[in-house]
Parts: C-alpha cells; sequence; structure tokens
C-alpha cells in the first residue's frame, strides 16, 4: 500500500517537474510553470471565483452524468437481455458514439437553444454510448454455467438478473462507467467552449482572451484534478460492492 | 429388482424403487439426434453413472434431468411425477464448479438457500454443517479465486448437499481437478452414497472412476445416442475401498467396457 502511494507520488512529481522545467524553458510564452498555475489556482479558490465557476459547471456534469449511468446501465442490461431490443437500439448508441460531436452541437443549439438542456445533451452523448454498450457486452457474457446454476437451484428471472447477471458484469459495467463519466467531463467543458462560456469554460475562455494563462491552466487542471478523484471514488464503490471481483489487480 | 449373478444383465427396467425414469426421450438440436429415444431407470439410492465417448448425450441427458433443457419428446418422472422445470428435488453440481466469484465460501454453499427464500441465519447454519462435512472448514470466509480446483468443487457439493434434494446431479465433477484429489473424492463419493439416502446420477468419461462409485452403470453410445448396456457390479461393493481396484471383477468390468467403447474413440 504505501509503496504504490510512493510511486504514485513520485509519478506526480516526475509530471509536475517536467511540467515546471518546460514552463521555465519557456515552451511557449503561452505555457505558464507550474508553480504559477497553482499560484493562480489558491488565488482563485481564496477569491471565490472557482467555486462560483464549479457550481454553474457542475450543473451539466452532474445532470447528464446521473442521466448517462442510470438509463445508460437500464438500457444496456435490456440490450443485453434481449436481442430484439439490441436490434432497435444498439445502432443509435453505435451513431452516437461514432460521430463528431462539436458538428452536432450546432443542431443541438437550434433545437434546445444556449441553455442548460443543450448542454446536457452534450454530456449525454459523450457519456452514454460506452456505458450502454459496455453494460450490454457484459450482460451478453455472463458465463452460462453460472446462469444453469441459477435456473438448477429454482433462482426465478428476476433472481438471476439480480443476484447472476448483474454481479458478473459488474466490473465490465464498472469500467464503462468509468470511461463514460471521463467522456461525460470532456462534454461538459466542451459544452462550455462551444455552446455559451460559463463556469470553468468561462474562466479558460477569459483568460485566454487577456493572456492570464496561468489562470487558464489552473482551471484545466482543476477539472482533471476533479475527474481524477471522481473515478477513484467510483473505483472504491466497486471495490466495495463486489469485494470478490477484486482479484488482486485493480488498484486502489 | 432383477438380479442375477451374472455381472452384465440387461436393460430391464425396475419397477418400483426407481427414484428417477427416464421415458423415450429424444433431443434433437436442428437436425442433429443428440439423444433418441432414451429409455433408463435409476434406483433409489443408488450412485448411477452415465458413461460414454464424448458427443454421446450423456451432459444432454443430465440437463434433461436437471429440467435446464427441454427434450424434444419422452418424459422424465421423479417420484412419480412427470417433470419439466427444476425443482427442490434435484440439485446440480458442475464440471466448471459454477461458483460465484464475487461471493465468499459461505455465500456459495448457502445460495441455493437463498435462492428458495431461507433466512440468512438459518441458511448460513446449514451452509457451515455441509462445509464442515466436505472439509472445508476455516474457509467459510474465502474468495472462489483463493481455493485450489479440489477445494472449489468441495464448495459445488456442499452447495448441492445443502438444499437437501432427493436425486443429486454431476456432471463430470471431478474432470477439473488433479489426479490425487480426484482419488479423495471418489472415496469420499462412496462414503456419502452410503450415508446420504440420495439418487445420484454421475456422468463422467473415466471407465475407472465410473466402475470404482457406481451401483449401476449405463454405457450410452452416439450416433444415434442410446443405453447400450447396464452393468451392476455385485461383488467388490462393501468389502473396503482399498480392495475396489484389486478385485478381479473391477478389472473385468474396466476391460469389458474399454473394449465395447474403444471403436467410438476417434
Amino acid at each position: 500500500m504505501n509503496r504504490s502511494l510512493a510511486l504514485k507520488l513520485l509519478s506526480a512529481a516526475i509530471v509536475f517537474g517536467a511540467w515546471e522545467i518546460a514552463g521555465r524553458v519557456p515552451v511557449s510564452y503561452a505555457f505558464p510553470t507550474f508553480l504559477e498555475s497553482m499560484h493562480a489556482l489558491v488565488v482563485m479558490t481564496f477569491d471565490g471565483s472557482i467555486f462560483t465557476a464549479y457550481a454553474e459547471t457542475l450543473k451539466p456534469l452532474v445532470i447528464g452524468v446521473a442521466i448517462s449511468a442510470f438509463f445508460g446501465i437500464i438500457i444496456g442490461l435490456w440490450v443485453g437481455l434481449s436481442s430484439r431490443f439490441e436490434w432497435l437500439f444498439s445502432p443509435i448508441f453505435v451513431v452516437m458514439q461514432a460521430a463528431p460531436l462539436a458538428a452536432l452541437i450546432p443542431i443541438l443549439v437550434m433545437a434546445y437553444g444556449i441553455g442548460l438542456t443543450s448542454k446536457v445533451f452534450v454530456v449525454c452523448i459523450m457519456a452514454m454510448p460506452v456505458i450502454v454498450l459496455n453494460t450490454a457486452s457484459a450482460v451478453r457474457n455472463t458465463p452460462a454455467s453460472i446462469k444453469d446454476m441459477g435456473k438448477s437451484f429454482m433462482a426465478t428471472d428476476r433472481d438471476i438478473i439480480l443476484k447472476i447477471i448483474i454481479p458478473a458484469a459488474s466490473p465490465v459495467i464498472f469500467s464503462g462507467l468509468r470511461l463514460g463519466i471521463s467522456a461525460g467531463f470532456i462534454g461538459a467543458i466542451l459544452s462550455e467552449l462551444k455552446i455559451t462560456p460559463t463556469g470553468v469554460g468561462d474562466i479558460i475562455t477569459y483568460s485566454r482572451s487577456i493572456a492570464d494563462y496561468p489562470s487558464m491552466y489552473a482551471a484545466i487542471f482543476s477539472i482533471i484534478v476533479l475527474a481524477v478523484l471522481f473515478l477513484n471514488l467510483l473505483e472504491r464503490t466497486e471495490n466495495y460492492l463486489f469485494e470478490g471481483n477484486n482479484r488482486g489487480y485493480v488498484s486502489d | 429388482m432383477s438380479q442375477t449373478n451374472d455381472a452384465f444383465t440387461k436393460a430391464v427396467p425396475v419397477e418400483g424403487d426407481s427414484a428417477v425414469s427416464v421415458r423415450n426421450v429424444s433431443k434433437n438440436y436442428g437436425p442433429v439426434e443428440a439423444l433418441k429415444n432414451l429409455s433408463l431407470e435409476f434406483p433409489r439410492g443408488q450412485l448411477t453413472s452415465l458413461l460414454g465417448p464424448s458427443g454421446c448425450g450423456k451432459t444432454t441427458l443430465l440437463k434433461i434431468i436437471a429440467g435446464l433443457l427441454e427434450p424434444t419428446s419422452g418424459e422424465i418422472e421423479i417420484d412419480g411425477k412427470i417433470i419439466t422445470s427444476p425443482g427442490p428435488d434435484r440439485a446440480f453440481v458442475f464440471q466448471d464448479f459454477a461458483l460465484l466469484p464475487w461471493a465468499s465460501v459461505i455465500r456459495n454453499v448457502a445460495f441455493g438457500l437463498e435462492l428458495r427464500g431461507v433466512a440468512k441465519s438459518e441458511r448460513e447454519a446449514i451452509a457451515e454443517k455441509y462445509i464442515k462435512n466436505v472439509g472445508l472448514s476455516g474457509f467459510e470466509k474465502a474468495y472462489p479465486h483463493e481455493l485450489s480446483g479440489g477445494m472449489r468443487q468441495r464448495v459445488g457439493l456442499a452447495r448441492a448437499l445443502s438444499v437437501d434434494a432427493q436425486v443429486l446431479l454431476l456432471d463430470e465433477p471431478f474432470s477439473a481437478v488433479d489426479e490425487q484429489n480426484r482419488r479423495k473424492f471418489q472415496e469420499d463419493m462412496l462414503e456419502l452414497v452410503r450415508q446420504e439416502n440420495k439418487t445420484f446420477i454421475f456422468v463422467t468419461h473415466s471407465i475407472e472412476e465410473a466402475v470404482y462409485v457406481s451401483d449401476q452403470i449405463a454405457i450410452l453410445l452416439p450416433r444415434p445416442s442410446r443405453v447400450s448396456e447396464i452393468i451392476r457390479p455385485q461383488s467388490f461393493r462393501g468389502t473396503g475401498i482399498e480392495n475396489i481396484r484389486r478385485s478381479p471383477e473391477y478389472l473385468d468390468i474396466v476391460d469389458e467396457i474399454w473394449a465395447s467403447l474403444r471403436n467410438y474413440v476417434e
């Protein structure tokens, strides 16, 4: 445990060190050092502007991720369990996953305006397909012998879904959630850059326009940190819920 | 029950004392006939092996008896009742163990009871008893990936025993277990058949294993699948486990079965 923590700190030190050196060289006038960016982050933390920004950014992010996770898993289960449903829904999500989102944003804005709805849509389009498709394939790949085992011990269809299929599919469902949620973070920032500049997207756009690069990088850094923290939390939840599925290869 | 001094009695229906009767069962997968008009009686309280070359439909027959597969025609009768689906009268032991990797040993053993809605404290008490019976005391909290192959199958066996079904169906239960553990399992099986008043149906591809553990051996031949012979070893049952493999009858039966099966092995 301590060794893995030490390795994580070492890896962070290497990345931040390289950043600091690249900023001091400098690689570009528009690339601040790590310390300048951290200073900007501290300033924004103390004047409260970062919190106001996140209050705005987290709205579409949380709503979109919650919708994607909830409906994504339900639709994924359904698609995985019924081949007819798969024919109906699978193409939609494959198209959604492949579509160039930035090109779709003008259409979304025409249909839903520049408010929260469009931004939630962008987050969902980014996050949902991978959640649906991962869940569906995990459900389809449940080993036949443990389903037979359930049936032979007189499990109802509901028991088989709740006590066998979902736990068996959970590692792949969770990896879909991890991918989907990181895509959702990208979608939230993308929507703030492409639709209307609010929240963290506003800090990025505004700082860039006045050449306050440390603040711009501080905002980008903070969203990455938030995403990493959230993914760690998700992994802990998974390990807690399905302990035996953790066969030693999932790190903390 | 008709008994002759001849060890090789022909397939005659045993009236009255059979726990499971298979009558004229056929099973087709599309144009492929897996089983054709197969009839077989399984005497109560005894162990019957289904033995045959691969592709003879022995696992298919076992799954039909379990209610996991539906026969194309024919019927299965258990204790005078025709069955079409899994029931509380049967429990299954799987070749690949079919344990839940996310569940501890005790939850796996109690899983059959959990599905039947038995309260947690009650089912864990029962599970603990059978975990002890199969020699896994102290491993209640372990997960399947922490156990060896032999221990995993002991968990599968304990799960099947804990639901207290009259008929135990075992699908090549020891084929994924190493040789030494398999011998121990075979000895334990004999003890189990003697102790528990249950009917065992045992699928295997090992001739020695079938002769060692069985009260009755049904030889199945493929294309189309049929019962070619029923063998009832007479003399070495009850002479002590250490003498079975030395008994002349044991050796004769093993040779006899191999002689009739060798043409079917490609």
